[in-house]
């Protein structure tokens, strides 16, 4: 357990909605959900999931914190908004589970064999170092995000994609050595290290 | 009294003209109807053809005509056109009774003719049969509304008829004004933006009925006796010290009201011997006993910090002792509750409502249940296992959603009981088992009747006559039945309730004043009479009569209360000598139409099949089949009913030594959920058939000759379909032996 998951416990004791509500981004809506399960008949993803949105706002209601920020539910979202179009009392349902993902992320909580997690660690991984994303090694990372001889046999799979894509000039092999980035790098970093200064403050510092 | 004078008038209009003979139908009318005279016109309800009529009807004793016979459409269409006062007005169903419901070729032309020639025969011996309708004179005019309970129906329904102008007087039991709604601390909203709970406002409903010089008020009383009939209803009013004023009045208001359901016997919710489980009422004294302040529960005085409350308890069940439908109000009185704890207690109070199936009926409902959620209760699906007492209370339930036994701890537990009728006895409860364990429950009008002390239930106790077609009506006329007596219902539900038993009563009166019938003959100026020489005192009649309208005399002849008639006839198709007629309606009447049918000999192969129908039902579903064009068979002949109940077995068995091949019977549902708009008419009228099958085997006729159906309003389809069988059987099984 994260030290901020410890703080966040202690502080919120037994109620898990409120600590949703003041810390997860769209947490107020959850307790406006009528269990319709509108929701979870509209997503396209709905079977694959552990838990539907509709069961993942009563979890949250039921008190049931672990349950919830361990679910994969969120990461599998594929944000297509049916579930925000349907809902008959208007919960953006897309960004509160997008909301539910990131803050179980902060708690240390995700599901660390999640593909879409991962992806996602990845994803911010490349941005974070020159202030764009690197689609070669991006591309890279992600084959072999499950080990090097399953990277190999994705990369020969691919790789007729990927000739095709040099020969039209749409990859450029130079971006192995680097690659491009922002301008101000320096002023770069400078932000997203206030960022996360004002991010860390939102979440554990309302009480200190 | 003058001599009969039928004038037929024969409407050319609509494409009468084009598929029927217009002058045979006038030699019909003038040889065969023994008319007096047949006009034609192009547009009978036009003005032109209208006034022809009434220049007619002009000139007292030597006017041209005293009875009209019009052959046109429906008698159920252009019925303010043809209103001639008194005058006996027939309306021979030329449209939709003929050229709507017959193929417009030239192999049916002839059948087609028969048809209607047949109906103006009938019409015209209908027209000779009547006589003018007119009130008896006994009646009179009392505005005097009696509300019987003073609770907020009571009160609203008093405040509401004497604001249109008519005295009221109220019988309450108890020592003050305001019932139920007195004890609560808030009530639901009732208007935009029903977010939050609302002061109820009984307080100023009882000043103003208590300043108001037109409302009488009667504490500590109760009913016992009340006779007489709309217009001259008597009702002793007896104080509980044993004082009795007898007053008079028009017509009554019965707002009684609800009893709560007892959960002592559930074991299961730890009701009995823990002051922390409540019911919902008990809630609201607990809520007023805060006084603004937090609430605290009642075995320690300790602020509560959170409450659950427990939904559907003995209600919508199906054990035994406990109820099988639900109050309608529970879910939202728990919001409205658990609001009490967020306003009072602080939103950090725990609010968990535990339901089964939220309701949130009414205008509000939704946007009160969406407040709730915004003030942060809680909604649980759950399936509450039991309540375990303790200084901290553990109630065990399955969460339905996640599908898991868990539980949760409160401070205080709530419990959503049901609502039951504050009815009287019902007249026509079962009698009781041996063994049974009977429940004596205290009339509340002590009615002089006949049938009974008090207002007939309808299910589970409640005091209706129909819910679907006729709120407020009651199976005793001029006594009507408001608020949750009639069903469960809201504060919100019970004022419009009161508002239109209000009005109810007070077109009663005045009908009753005028000497016309109440819902559904409404304006029917008809009025049972018996020929007392002919009267064998079998009672049929009086213990028949689905209103109660009938008393017996010392000598066991009946008395007809004729404003408490609602004129269906039941008491005429009951009577096995057939003394009992109206003016407008008899043996007569039906018998003469049914005898003026011109019948065909064997070898013609044209049957007849008498097809008697309710006018409210069957009758207009056939109007309905025919302005689809559906085909009815040329052997039918149709005559409105008032009722089933109506009808005389002497039609049926006359029909049958006519020549008559087969008779078809339609009348309403008949069971629990019927919708006899005389509530047993249609049921009499089975029970009554259920024997003419031996009457048909003793004249050597096949059974499957008469039938008897029930058609809704609806039955578009299947009504012609019913005749259409009929003449199929009638194929099959030969033409009747009994044609001349």
């Amino acid at each position: 357990m994260t030290e901020l998951n410890a703080a966040m416990v202690e502080r919120y004791r037994s109620n898990f909605l409120k600590e949703v509500e003041a810390n997860v981004e769209e947490g107020e809506w959850v307790k406006m959900c009528m269990q319709c399960g509108v929701c979870a008949g509209s997503c396209p993803l709905g079977n694959a999931w552990e838990h539907t949105p509709q069961k993942i706002f009563m979890m949250v209601r039921a008190g049931e914190r672990e349950a919830v920020l361990n679910s994969d539910a969120m990461w599998m979202c594929t944000s297509c908004y049916n579930c925000i179009a349907r809902c008959p009392r208007g919960l953006p349902i897309t960004h509160i589970m997008h909301g539910l993902a990131h803050y179980a992320k902060r708690m240390g909580l995700a599901p660390k064999e999640q593909p879409t997690a991962k992806f996602a660690q990845l994803f911010w991984d490349n941005l974070v170092k020159k202030g764009r994303v690197n689609e070669l090694k991006l591309g890279i990372s992600l084959y072999f995000m499950n080990g090097f001889s399953e990277g190999i046999k994705t990369s020969l799979k691919m790789k007729d994609i990927g000739l095709g894509m040099l020969k039209t000039k749409r990859m450029s092999p130079m971006e192995m050595l680097g690659g491009h980035g922002v301008k101000d790098s320096a002023g770069f970093q400078k932000m997203l290290k206030k960022a996360q200064e004002l991010e860390d403050k939102r979440i554990s510092g309302s009480t200190d | 009294m003058a001599d009969i004078k039928i004038g037929a008038y024969i409407c050319k209009g609509c494409g009468l003209q084009d598929r029927l003979d217009i002058s045979q139908l006038e030699m019909t009318a003038t040889r065969d109807g023994k008319a007096v005279f047949a006009k034609t016109h192009d547009m009978l309800c036009s003005q032109e053809g209208v006034d022809m009529i009434k220049a007619d009807l002009q000139g007292g004793d030597d006017a041209a005509a005293n009875r009209v016979m019009i052959a046109a459409c429906s008698r159920r269409a252009k019925v303010e056109a043809f209103a001639f006062g008194n005058t006996p007005t027939i309306r021979a169903n030329l449209r939709e009774g003929v050229i709507w419901v017959r193929p417009d070729e030239d192999e049916h032309k002839e059948t087609t003719q028969e048809m209607a020639d047949d109906y103006i025969r009938m019409g015209c011996a209908e027209a000779k049969a009547q006589e003018p309708a007119e009130a008896s004179a006994e009646q009179q005019l009392d505005k005097h509304i009696l509300v019987v309970g003073g609770g907020y129906t009571g009160l609203t329904a008093a405040i509401e008829a004497e604001a249109a102008g008519y005295p009221v007087t109220i019988v309450e039991k108890a020592a003050q004004l305001g019932g139920m709604t007195a004890q609560l601390y808030k009530k639901i909203p009732s208007c935009s933006p029903y977010a939050d709970p609302q002061d109820t406002g009984i307080d100023a409903m009882i000043k103003s009925v208590e300043d108001n010089a037109n409302i009488t008020v009667h504490l500590n009383s109760t009913l016992t006796r009340t006779s007489g009939a709309p217009g001259r209803f008597a009702a002793d009013i007896s104080t509980e010290s044993g004082s009795t004023t007898t007053e008079n009045f028009g017509a009554i208001v019965q707002a009684s009201g609800q009893k709560l359901y007892d959960p002592s016997g559930l074991s299961q919710y730890a009701y009995s011997g823990n002051a922390d489980v409540i019911t919902n009422l008990e809630m609201e004294a607990l809520a007023k006993a805060a006084d603004g302040g937090p609430i605290k529960r009642p075995s320690d005085g300790k602020e509560v910090k959170s409450v659950a409350f427990v939904q559907n308890v003995g209600q919508c069940s199906d054990e035994e002792d406990q109820l099988s439908y639900h109050s309608g109000w529970g879910d939202v009185v728990a919001i409205k509750q658990a609001m009490y704890f967020k306003d009072l207690n602080g939103s950090d109070c725990d609010t968990t409502i535990m339901f089964d199936n939220l309701r949130t009926p009414g205008a509000g409902g939704e946007d009160f249940y969406r407040s709730g959620q915004r003030k942060g209760i809680t909604f649980t699906k759950a399936d509450i296992t039991e309540v375990i007492a303790g200084n901290e209370l553990e109630v065990k339930f399955k969460d339905q959603i996640l599908d898991n036994d868990t539980s949760m701890q409160c401070d205080l537990v709530v419990l959503d009981v049901g609502t039951l009728p504050n009815s009287g006895p019902d007249p026509y409860a079962p009698a009781a088992e041996e063994d049974e364990v009977v429940v004596n429950v205290d009339s509340i009008l002590n009615l002089d009747y006949r049938q009974g002390t008090d207002l007939p239930h309808l299910k589970h106790g409640f005091t209706d006559s129909h819910f679907i077609c006729f709120p407020y009506e009651t199976r005793r006329t001029g006594i009507y039945a408001a608020g949750p007596v009639r069903r469960p219902m809201d504060l919100a539900q019970a004022r419009d309730d009161a508002a239109g038993a209000a009005m109810k009563a007070i077109q009663e009166a005045e009908n009753a004043g005028k000497g016309m019938a109440a819902h559904p003959r409404v304006g029917d100026l008809s009025f049972p009479s018996f020929r007392k020489e002919g009267c064998t005192q079998c009672k049929r009649c009086t213990v028949e009569c689905p209103f109660g309208a009938i008393n017996e005399d010392e000598e066991g002849y009946p008395v007809y209360n004729e404003s408490r008639c609602r004129r269906c006839g039941t008491c005429m198709g009951a009577c096995p000598v057939r003394v009992i007629s109206f003016k407008n309606y008899s043996v007569e009447t039906v018998g003469q139409q049914i005898k003026n049918v011109d019948v065909p000999d064997e070898f013609d192969e044209k049957p007849r099949i008498l097809v008697l129908a309710c006018e409210n039902d069957a009758y207009p579903a056939l109007d309905m089949a025919a302005m689809n064009g559906t085909e009815i068979t040329p052997w039918a002949r149709v005559i409105p009913v008032r009722c089933l109940g109506s009808i005389s077995l002497s039609w049926v068995t006359d029909s049958m030594n006519n020549g008559y091949d087969g008779v078809v019977l339609m009348g309403c549902r008949r069971d629990d959920d019927y919708q006899c708009h005389f509530v047993k008419g249609s049921a009499m009228a089975a029970e009554r058939m259920s024997k003419v099958g031996d009457t048909l085997s003793t004249l050597n006729l096949e059974p499957e000759r008469v039938v008897i159906h029930e058609v809704a309003i609806t039955d578009i389809q299947r009504a012609p379909q019913l005749i259409n069988d009929m003449a199929e059987t009638v194929d099959k099984i030969g033409m009747s032996p009994f044609k001349f």
